[in-house]
């Protein structure tokens, strides 16, 4: 019997794209760059988000005519992003055949109180989370592969770090934890319970792990992979850099070599200047994107 | 015995598990030194064009090829199997070229059109294998010194030449031992 869209196909693309950087993308032409620098995919987009940031307004899924060209210029999986709870814009892409749909705090949300039920759809779906309560409810939802939240377009790694603590620190305590407090647990997460005892007995996510929001230079790459992410994403870190090409191709290796500082050293040299960043404390409370999402 | 993973992206950690699951110590292979510690090596799905990329910044490629025309057992999944194949359609990606075959990128579609199907292996005894298509490519032509393992359809999805095993699908997927153990067999 042949089946398609089964979770393990879904969870099964994520697991391919272990130990890779996944690069955000405007245009046909970046996104060969991407490919060409060892990207394992590209997330198309119409702007990156420190342009998104700094241009205002309402931010929406990409126009279909720019993810027809990415998708037709590279072989590796292209993703694009849909509004949080705008699952129309999530079915025009499944329609366009996009790899994996990011439900994203990125873009404005379309809804203020419910995400996307992922499990009507048979193309995967990634989500941000900054906590592992966050996390699990996605899962529940049909999430296939997580990534934190960061926060997108700063190019300032201090978000993606605590959210990746705060998840590894809770994955760390929901194993040591007797199983008569899973059940208090759940409820202080605000997680679904049988998730969180697959966590508790298997001391991972169910599905893979990728950091996003903030990563800059190769050695954030290898900071967020040292912490435990299975792989990442870049934003506006490479495309808003000086030299894309070379620091494409730098974070790329720092994130398969994240162990030999040595190896770090050398791609790190001469890569001109990364993107100017942004200190979080000035972001107003209503521009966090991180806070998007429930 | 030592089996190695290719370890500079993609399922790894899913083919260790199924290395320790069979019984044997699996390392995992990022440099032309770890290679030399391996007896078999294991190269996994993933980006194939990522993979072949990282593989020649440090050499690892010249050194796999080395290994595998001097005789070691080299298992290659999905985009494994891209990589040790000689021909693949349309590109000039890196390759290890140690198979005699033909392959076709993506060629059942996207992830959309991604499947599992039961599948009959000839080397395998007992129930059909549970398949686990990703993106999955597939051989189109095969040299003749190739054995042909399983197929769907009309479509060449398993093969073999001499020590070189190669499945467009995952098998590390699964919970079914059945293909791991025959290539890490004594005899294989």
């Amino acid at each position: 019997m042949i089946e398609k869209g089964t979770y393990r196909l879904k969870k099964g693309l994520a697991e391919m794209l272990k130990g890779g950087v996944i690069m955000d993308v405007v245009s046909a032409e970046q996104a060969k760059i991407a490919e060409e620098a060892g990207a394992v995919a590209v997330m198309a987009l119409e702007r990156v988000p420190a342009d998104i940031r700094a241009a205002g307004g309402v931010a929406r899924m990409a126009d279909p005519k720019i993810i027809k060209e990415i998708m037709k210029a590279v072989s590796i999986p292209v993703m694009a992003k849909v509004r949080i709870g705008h699952f129309v814009e999530a079915q025009v892409l499944e329609a366009l055949g996009v790899d994996y749909i990011d439900e994203s705090e990125v873009l404005t949300p379309a809804d203020e109180k419910y995400h996307i039920n992922k499990h009507n759809f048979k193309v995967p779906f990634v989500c941000g989370a900054r906590n592992l309560g966050e996390a699990l409810r996605r899962i529940g939802e049909g999430a296939a592969m997580i990534r934190t939240k960061g926060e997108p377009g700063t190019g300032n790694i201090v978000e993606a770090v605590r959210h990746m603590r705060q998840v590894m620190d809770e994955i760390r305590k929901l194993k040591n934890m007797p199983k008569e407090e899973l059940m208090s647990m759940a409820k202080e997460l605000g997680a679904p319970f049988e998730l969180l005892q697959e966590v508790a007995k298997n001391g991972r996510l169910p599905v893979v792990n990728f950091a996003a929001g903030g990563i800059a230079t190769p050695a954030d790459a290898a900071l967020m992979m040292q912490l435990g992410a299975d792989g990442i994403f870049v934003g506006s870190g490479i495309f808003k850099s000086k030299d894309p090409v070379k620091r494409a191709r730098a974070i790329v290796e720092a994130t398969t070599h994240y162990n030999n500082p040595e190896i770090i050293a050398k791609v790190s040299e001469g890569l001109g200047e990364a993107m100017k960043g942004i200190e979080i404390s000035k972001i107003e409370a209503a521009a966090r994107m991180q806070d998007r999402g429930w | 015995m030592k089996v190695g993973v290719l370890s500079l992206q993609g399922a790894v950690e899913e083919h260790l598990n199924m290395v320790r699951k069979c019984g044997f110590e699996g390392i995992k292979v990022k440099t032309p030194g770890d290679l030399e510690k391996v007896e078999r090596l294991i190269i996994p799905g993933g980006e194939s064009t990522t993979i072949g990329k990282l593989a020649k910044i440090y050499g690892l490629d010249k050194a796999i090829i080395k290994r595998g025309q001097e005789g070691m057992p080299i298992f290659g999944t999905c985009a494994g199997m891209i990589l040790l194949a000689r021909e693949i359609q349309d590109s000039n990606q890196i390759r290890f070229g140690l198979i005699d075959i033909l392959v076709e990128r993506n060629a059942f579609g996207r992830q959309v059109d991604s499947f599992e199907a039961d599948l009959e292996i000839k080397v395998l005894t007992g129930e059909p294998f549970r398949a686990v298509f990703i993106r999955a490519p597939y051989i189109k032509k095969t040299g003749s010194k190739v054995k042909i393992l399983a197929k769907l359809d009309s479509k060449i999805v398993m093969a073999q030449q001499d020590n070189i095993l190669v499945s467009a699908f995952h098998p590390e997927l699964t919970d079914d031992l059945r293909i791991h153990k025959y290539f890490l067999s004594e005899n294989y």
